[in-house]
């Protein structure tokens, strides 16, 4: 198990493993808004909760096509699928793998791109721990759909289409959270909701992935 | 130990691939499945592997049932055509991911025994084709379980190589493990026995089964 683990990590962080990559767009989707809306304080203040959680969102979505799609091209999938590891497990740990490789980078530099729109003093601490609780949600929910869509040649844009609409939730309620705390307001009831949510997808989204994946081996 | 395989049939995209097929392997047997291109020598082995479901027939592995799928494909290891490697990896890096993940405690003599531990450091994707090979026949080694299904297991082996496998796969059978092998090449091992496969050609009588032509859905 630790051992899939560092060779996830590994992976990702060796060059291709695109680690990188989804901090990169989150850096810069956030940074384009006050571009596109204007470069008013207040107006940016108000909107900074919803913008820095809808790059989170997507940020955490680009590197989710090839969770499982590249050990199916090269023959691993089968092998893992003998090993004395139940998929379930493997599923897990590698979504666990997605999110400290993208979405605990997202968590350590959304308080600073908070900054760049102004978000107010209240919110921070309330966007970071939306984000720490909510981000593993994303990449938990978003292996289940990599995991329907690993026989599908270029399957990114089916995987966004899939995943999309299950992060709805984990979206209303932590942007919620966060937007609540800049107003001055209790976000606990927001974000108590969508912790539920997280725990809930941790609990079943590694058996949607193995069923789907066993469908596809066979 | 011993492979039993009865009745065994299996179709993929409304063909069938083969069908009413059987065999008994016994301890310590190593059996080369011959028969000519499309005969369905991988679809056999990887029915066995569990990766294709077959439609009728038994498989029993050692009194094991197919059924009991944890117990059944505890014993077994196989290599296909793809040699499950990450390219971004080192030999060794790869070697020992496997090692642990199947609880391995030969890896250091397996590296030496295929000639790995003097590219042990090389990137994957910087080795030949046959170093690869090398790579990927040295995970059944270290996998350690009585039952290998080989597909092929020798292209783009040198000649050497493929004797010191044909020694490796001697010293597994000699130890009580059988060895399953599809191969067009003679390996040169000690005692093989050869199972022959022929193309399926439907008999005039029975015409192939299609749930759609039957009306099986009305």
């Amino acid at each position: 198990m630790i051992a899939l683990l560092i060779r996830e990590l590994r992976l990702a962080l060796r060059s291709g493993g695109g680690a990188g990559l989804g901090l990169g767009f989150f850096l810069i989707v956030v940074m384009l808004v006050p571009f596109g809306v204007g470069p008013n304080q207040q107006i940016l203040g108000q909107i900074a909760p919803g913008i820095l959680w809808i790059g989170a969102l997507l940020a955490s979505l680009l590197s989710l096509d090839r969770l499982f799609q590249t050990d199916s091209e090269d023959g691993t999938l089968d092998i893992l699928a003998l090993s004395p590891m139940p998929l379930e497990q493997l599923v897990a740990v590698k979504a666990f793998a997605h999110w400290l490789t993208t979405g605990l980078p997202l968590v350590i530099m959304a308080p600073v791109l908070g900054l760049t729109l102004n978000l107010p003093d209240g919110a921070y601490l309330w966007l970071v721990a939306s984000l720490a609780a909510g981000t593993p949600a994303l990449s938990f929910i978003g292996a289940a759909g990599a995991a329907i869509t690993v026989g599908v040649k270029r399957g990114g844009l089916l995987l966004s289409l899939l995943v999309l609409p299950l992060y709805i939730p984990t979206l209303i309620f932590g942007a919620k959270a966060t937007s609540l705390a800049a107003d001055g307001l209790d976000p606990t009831s927001a974000f108590i909701l969508m912790a539920g949510l997280t725990l809930f997808a941790i609990a079943l989204t590694p058996f949607a992935a193995a069923k789907a994946l066993r469908t596809h081996l066979n | 130990m011993s492979l039993s395989v009865n009745n065994l049939s299996c179709q993929r995209g409304g063909r069938t691939i083969f069908s009413e097929l059987s065999l008994e392997i016994a301890a310590g047997e190593a059996v080369l499945l011959r028969g000519p291109n499309g005969a369905g020598k991988s679809t056999l082995l990887r029915v066995i592997a569990g990766l294709i479901p077959a439609q009728t027939g038994e498989i029993t592995l050692n009194g094991t049932a197919f059924s009991n799928r944890d117990d059944f494909h505890g014993q077994i290891t196989y290599a296909g055509h793809l040699d499950a490697i990450k390219p971004q990896l080192t030999v060794a890096e790869n070697l020992q991911f496997w090692a642990q993940l199947f609880e391995a405690k030969n890896l250091a003599q397996t590296m030496q025994d295929f000639r790995l531990d003097e590219i042990a450091d090389r990137p994957a994707h910087a080795c030949s084709a046959g170093q690869k090979r090398r790579l990927g026949l040295a995970r059944i080694a270290v996998t350690a379980r009585p039952l290998w299904l080989l597909d092929e297991p020798t292209v783009s082996l040198d000649t050497e190589t493929t004797a010191r496998f044909a020694a490796t796969i001697d010293a597994h059978c000699a130890a009580g493990g059988i060895a399953f092998i599809a191969t067009h090449i003679d390996l040169g091992l000690k005692a093989p026995r050869s199972f022959e496969m022929q193309a399926y050609e439907p008999k005039a009588d029975a015409p192939e089964h299609d749930p759609f032509l039957k009306g099986d859905w009305e």
